[in-house]
């Protein structure tokens, strides 16, 4: 035989599980314990009890007298009445009384563990500061407890592994980058935006830091209300997402702007009534854009279309998830 | 300021629910929803007079957790759909723009203070 596992030997291990290590030191006995409580008076009879713990799946029962803990009751217990053809005894023949080992809901789980692999006993009653019994603590509580710390750090670890410099590391080439690409249709008000939010959301996943979504989210929001409004045909956004820059790139079709520099002054719209009344055509669009851009290009000629190419570099701090904006 | 307290301050309807666990400190108000993207900053309040989805489209982008509706104008079922969908509160004041910014300004919520000016065409 190798080594002999115990609860303790698993609790105690390094790495990842030193983090468990940690939670479980934390986790008080209140948390872990079941707190759905039968118990049994000194005076039920063995049958009683037999009931008991078939209806209900549980294999030991504390035993309550006057309000006070007086013993706790087990399914072996039981067995040792029945071979002795006595289950018209009360439960004060069978059960274990005197100095119970017993857990306290305040009380590190950790100091409960060892207590389980000193004694070999299945469970605990747990008694607060009052000495009021609170609930009972099992070996297979504790094992909950424990399989849920683990899943905890494992969901961490699978956050960190979403971050883009992981996400990319797994990919080998001269140059690697996400590209996300979007229809956008004529005058669909009621979709306007559905590609903005869907970039939004991709770059939280990948770990982009809120504020980077967001200007990113904003300045694709007004392309994307330009491309509704603006266009005979609507067009596509393309979103270019590589680890040190996000490109989005705008096109339609036409019909193309006869002077760039003018719709890039603020204010300036050709928008209609009809379309201000949507809450668009403030001439804003082009202003704001450029303000959350590093770079900004427009290419555009009449008749022929417009290209529109919004650069953001992320910066280290852009990656880190959780920092506040502006 | 809570989400109960904006409610509270402007006798508004809350039509959709969502968990605003933030203190609201800002308020902007704005039927142009470019300018809107352009001034808000994260977890202030929108007050606009604009009920269609666009208006619920700009608070997801500019991450503005609740927005009031004014002059008791009760919006599309569209609108309270995408606000329910992504999680955006939505109240309905019977006061203008004005005496629902009014209140809530009297009640500590501020705006931006002054700004650069932008001189346009």
């Amino acid at each position: 035989m190798k080594s002999r596992f115990t609860l303790l030997s698993l609790l105690g291990g390094d790495g990842g599980l030193g983090k468990v290590h940690e939670l479980i030191r934390e986790i008080r006995v209140g948390r872990v314990m079941t707190t759905a409580l039968f118990t049994v008076a000194p005076d039920n009879l063995m049958s009683e009890l037999k009931e008991l713990m078939r209806e209900h799946h549980i294999s030991g029962v504390p035993v309550v007298e006057n309000g006070a803990l007086a013993g706790i009751v087990s399914i072996e217990d039981l067995i040792h009445a029945l071979e002795a053809g006595k289950l018209d005894s009360p439960v004060r023949d069978f059960m274990t009384s005197g100095t119970l080992i017993v857990a306290r809901a305040n009380e590190p789980v950790m100091e409960a563990v060892r207590r389980f692999e000193a004694t070999k006993i299945g469970r605990m009653p747990v008694l607060d500061t009052q000495d009021k019994l609170v609930g009972i603590l099992t070996r297979g509580d504790i094992i909950e407890a424990l399989l849920s710390a683990l899943q905890e750090v494992y969901s961490e670890a699978e956050r960190i592994h979403e971050r883009p410099e992981y996400f990319f590391q797994a990919l080998e080439s001269d140059s690697t980058s996400l590209v996300l690409r979007y229809h956008v249709k004529h005058r669909d008000f009621a979709g306007g935006g559905n590609a903005s939010a869907k970039i939004k959301q991709a770059l939280l996943r990948i770990g982009a830091s809120p504020l980077l979504a967001r200007r990113v989210a904003i300045a694709t929001y007004e392309a994307e209300i330009n491309l509704i409004i603006h266009t005979d045909n609507g067009g596509t956004i393309t979103a270019d997402i590589k680890p040190y820059e996000i490109s989005i790139l705008a096109e339609d079709r036409g019909p193309g702007i006869p002077d760039v520099e003018l719709a890039c002054q603020p204010g300036y719209s050709t928008a209609t009534p009809e379309i201000r009344e949507m809450g668009f055509g403030a001439g804003m669009g082009l202003v704001n854009i450029k303000r959350c851009t590093d770079d900004m290009n427009i290419w555009s000629a009449v008749g022929i279309g417009t290209r529109l190419q919004m650069v953001f570099r992320v910066s280290p701090e852009e990656t880190k998830r959780g920092e506040s904006s502006n | 300021m809570n989400l109960k307290e904006v409610i509270d301050v402007i006798d508004g309807e809350l039509l959709v629910d969502a968990p605003v666990n933030i203190d609201i400190r800002n308020a902007c108000c704005s039927d142009l929803m470019s300018d809107v993207l352009m001034f808000v900053k994260p977890n202030m309040l929108l007050i606009t007079g604009l009920t269609n989805p666009q208006s619920v489209r700009t608070a997801d982008m500019a991450e503005v957790p609740v927005i009031v509706f004014v002059r008791g104008k009760y919006p599309a079922a569209e609108t309270l759909a995408l606000a329910e969908e992504l999680g955006i509160a939505v109240v309905l004041s019977a006061y203008t723009m004005f005496e629902t910014a009014g209140l809530l300004y009297q009640a500590g919520l501020r705006g931006l203070g002054k700004l650069p000016i932008v001189r346009q065409r």
